[in-house]
Parts: structure tokens; C-alpha cells; sequence
């Protein structure tokens, strides 16, 4: 009877030692409150570049950051040996981004193909979140351009009939950490147009994605759909592009194949005449450089 | 059956004796610093959990990657994209222990050294460090630094960007606990 008594005591002691030994996992305490914060970010990185090649992506400059864009694009590979397959000719655009905010970024370019100018606006309206609450990253892009280039006998081509708009949505979704997909519907306006049976107006469709296959490396791919009877008076074709990027601290790295040309909105969406098939494929690569132009503070936001 | 009570009695007053005295903040601060002749990093952090049991000698501290913010929108990215790998894994936490005296009732600075493990990146190292612990009107006041190489997590820096980021970060932490009600 008294050894019982003992050990029912023995057995108290050991149960009071138990619930003491429990609340000493602090970390447990903890983990349950990190959870609750764990998920209520925007999704980051959903591409690396501000391009997938030649479509623009759902990124831009964060605010004060200025990015500097070279896009370079050598002849077509079927140009023969004399032509060095194209690597002897080049079709640059030079371009500057700018964050005003974290969401509105504004750019302006210089494209080599037609002394082109160009300018845009670019404003993200939705940001995709971690909770899944908003599934999409949505970004509107608006872009004018402007070709310079003599042409000799069409004196009467002023500025105004050299301009064409685009007007996008950028519609884009980090699927998983490595596969982002992208898809812009367009809206084109050129000015002028070379006869009365082409479209002032034209409606185009974009898809891209990325494929991350390390972290610093991505495989891209675009197709650009222009559906048919907009442009008659040229044989024109859709574009595809195919890119690898890679990321080096500030800077992003893209080689491209692609039967685009050009790298603007306004001319490779609805004059692109070359085509994979017959191997007019332009090699080339993008090239864009981070500067932070001025450092924000750390938040000294306390929850 | 005395003997028993007083055995329970003891055993009850042995057992407060040792009884959690909590003392915790969801604001706390880690930061850490890299500095190298090309490039100087640095990393901060407000929304720390931390909670210390003055009773038991034990911390442990808790936050989420994502929450530390850089001067450069871009290195936070590739903070979290490239280098700690935030989508796969979070969180980051210390849970140790710590040795030293420490009068709770009395307002002053106490040195203490602590001891435990780190968990980064799905890796865990133990970390041992001298620190201070300051009772303050009540509040439990704790700083630290102390060295962590991203290397002994897993983290791999490309040799590409190797002359900007220190192999030896700097991590300082500064917690304000009170106690928990």
C-alpha cells in the first residue's frame, strides 16, 4: 500500500515535469505565428527580364531604378556563308526603363531597324499575390512609335504618318517557382497603312513563358498570333521566338532565335515576313543592366 | 501519507521553481551585413518573433525570409529567388539556450552566452555567441552578434558575383520582450 502511494507520487512529479518540458519547445509557440504571416507577399520574379524576347513581360524597373535594355539582333541565318549566316548585318534597339513607382515605369528606345523611336508607359494594376487571392499579375502597356527612315519618292510621310500605337495587357501568371506563363491581348494603330484594304486597327494575341532550369538560367518561348485578314497588301507571318536567359547579379542575359527582325510592338506583330520553314532566323541576344539610381529606406514598419 | 503530501508539495514547489517566466515580441530586429570592397549589403528585418523563457534559460527566435528588406528592390529578388530560396523554405529559426545570470527583479545589463541551432535554408548549424541580456522596467531586453557563413547553409554564391558578397555575413539581433500576459 505505501510502495503504490510512492509511486502514484513518483508518477505526479514525473507528469508535473512533463507539462513543464512541453512549454520549453518554444519553437512550436513560434512556428504557429510565422504560418499566419507566412503567406500575404506579392509573387516576385515572375519573369527575370522585362522581355520574354520580344514581348514584353509583367516586370519593370522598381522605383529609382533605371534599366538599361540592348537588343541585338544579327541577319538571317539564310543569308548564306557570304553574309557570315547573318552575323555580318545588325538590327540594334537601345533602350532606357525607368521606375517612377514600383508600379509605373516609363522607357524609351531607339531601334536601328527604320530609325524607329519609341516610347511607353507601362502600369501594373494587379499584382499577383501568395495567397492566391489575385491569380494574375496584370500590367497595361502603352507604346508609340515613330520611324525616321528617308524614303526616297514618299516625301509626303510626315510624323504623323509614321506613328503607329499599341495599346496591351500584359496577363501573366507564376504557375510554380520555375514555369511563368504569359498571355497579351493587342490592340495596334498605324496611322498609315500602305493601301485601303489593310486595317488601320489591328487585333493581336501574344503567349510567352519561361521555364526556369537552374536558378539563375530560363528556357523562353513566344508566339505571337496575328489573326488573318488585317494585313493584305504583304504576305506577313506570326512570329515565334525561342530565348535562353541568364541572370548574373544586375544584369540578365538573353539569346534568341526568332523570325522577328524587330523588336517593337508595331513591327513584329504585323510585319514579320520571315519564317522559320524557309530559315529566316534572326540570331541575336537582349542584354539589360540594373542601375539603382536610389536606394529605398528599409521599412521601419512595425506590425 | 505525510511523507506523501510532502513529497507532492515539494515536488509542486520544485516544479514552479523551474516555471516558464515568458517574456516575448513579434517586432524584434536581425539584420545582417556583408561588406566588401565592391559592394556593401545590407539586410533588415522588424518582424522577428522571439520569445525567451527567463525561467528556463531558453530563446528561441523565428522570422520569415521575405521580410527582410534591401536598399535594392533587385537584391531582394535575388535574395529570395536565387539565395535562400524563400518559396521552398520560409522561415528561418534559433532555438537554444543561454548561460548567466540574469536578476529579473532587478534593472541592469547582464552578459550571457548563448547556445543553439540555426535553421537556414532547410539546413541546421549550431550557433554559439556572447550576448547581452538587459532587464528594463520590466522588459527583457536582448541584443547579439555574431558571424554566419551562407556556405555552411547551402547557400551558394556564383563565382560571377563572389567579389560582392562577403563568404562571412554579419548578423546583428536586437529583441524588446515583454512579458507574455
Amino acid at each position: 500500500m505505501f510502495t503504490r502511494k510512492w509511486i502514484v507520487a513518483v508518477l505526479s512529479c514525473i507528469a508535473l515535469q512533463e507539462v513543464s518540458a512541453q512549454d520549453s519547445t518554444l519553437l512550436n509557440l513560434m512556428n504557429d505565428s510565422l504560418s499566419a504571416g507566412a503567406r500575404t507577399g506579392y509573387v516576385t520574379g515572375t519573369f527575370k527580364a522585362t522581355h520574354v524576347v520580344n514581348m514584353q513581360t509583367v516586370e519593370s524597373a522598381a522605383k529609382g531604378d533605371l534599366n538599361f535594355v540592348i537588343q541585338h539582333r544579327f541577319g538571317q541565318l539564310n543569308s548564306g556563308s557570304y553574309n557570315f549566316f547573318g552575323l555580318d548585318n545588325a538590327t540594334l534597339r537601345l533602350g532606357l526603363d525607368y521606375g517612377i513607382t514600383d508600379r509605373l515605369d516609363v522607357g524609351i528606345g531607339r531601334s536601328s531597324y527604320l530609325k524607329t523611336f519609341d516610347g511607353y508607359l507601362k502600369y501594373k494594376l494587379f499584382r499577383q499575390t501568395e495567397s492566391g487571392k489575385m491569380p494574375v499579375s496584370v500590367s497595361v502597356l502603352g507604346t508609340v512609335t515613330d520611324y525616321t527612315q528617308d524614303i526616297v519618292g514618299k516625301d509626303y510621310l510626315n510624323t504623323k504618318y509614321r506613328t503607329a500605337y499599341t495599346g496591351q495587357l500584359l496577363i501573366a501568371r507564376k504557375i510554380s517557382s520555375r514555369l511563368s506563363l504569359e498571355l497579351t491581348p493587342t490592340w495596334l494603330h498605324y496611322n498609315l497603312v500602305p493601301t485601303v484594304r489593310d486595317n488601320n486597327d489591328l487585333f493581336a494575341l501574344g503567349m510567352g513563358g519561361r521555364l526556369k532550369i537552374t536558378k539563375r538560367m530560363s528556357i523562353n518561348a513566344e508566339y505571337d498570333y496575328l489573326p488573318s485578314n488585317q494585313v493584305v497588301s504583304t504576305t506577313v507571318h506570326n512570329s515565334f521566338s525561342l530565348g535562353w536567359d541568364i541572370e548574373t547579379g544586375g544584369h540578365v542575359f538573353q539569346l534568341v532565335f526568332s523570325n522577328s527582325q524587330s523588336m517593337l510592338e508595331s513591327q513584329y506583330l504585323a510585319q514579320t515576313t520571315g519564317t522559320w520553314g524557309k530559315g529566316d532566323i534572326y540570331f541575336g541576344f537582349n542584354i539589360s543592366r540594373n542601375f539603382n539610381l536610389k536606394k529605398k529606406k528599409p521599412s521601419t514598419t512595425k506590425q | 501519507m505525510n511523507k506523501i503530501i510532502a513529497l507532492l508539495v515539494f515536488a509542486l514547489v520544485s516544479h514552479t521553481d523551474a516555471y516558464s517566466q515568458l517574456y516575448t515580441t513579434r517586432t524584434g530586429f536581425v539584420g545582417f551585413y556583408s561588406k566588401t570592397a565592391m559592394e556593401d549589403i545590407k539586410a533588415e528585418n522588424n518582424q522577428v518573433f522571439a520569445v525567451i523563457d527567463a525561467g528556463k534559460k531558453n530563446l528561441a527566435f523565428g522570422l520569415l525570409l521575405k521580410g527582410f528588406v534591401f536598399p535594392k528592390e533587385l537584391m531582394q529578388e535575388h535574395f529570395n529567388e536565387n539565395y535562400v530560396e524563400s518559396d521552398k523554405y520560409p522561415k528561418a529559426s534559433f532555438n537554444g539556450a543561454y548561460t548567466g545570470e540574469v536578476t529579473l527583479d532587478k534593472d541592469g545589463v547582464y552578459k550571457v552566452t548563448v547556445k543553439g541551432n540555426l535553421t537556414l535554408h532547410n539546413t541546421t548549424k549550431p550557433i554559439e555567441a556572447p550576448a547581452t541580456l538587459e532587464v528594463k522596467g520590466g522588459k527583457l531586453l536582448g541584443q547579439a552578434t555574431f558571424k554566419v557563413k551562407p556556405e555552411d547553409f547551402n547557400i551558394s554564391i556564383p563565382s560571377l558575383v563572389r567579389d560582392k558578397i562577403s563568404p562571412e555575413m554579419t548578423v546583428s539581433v536586437n529583441i524588446d520582450c515583454s512579458p507574455k500576459q
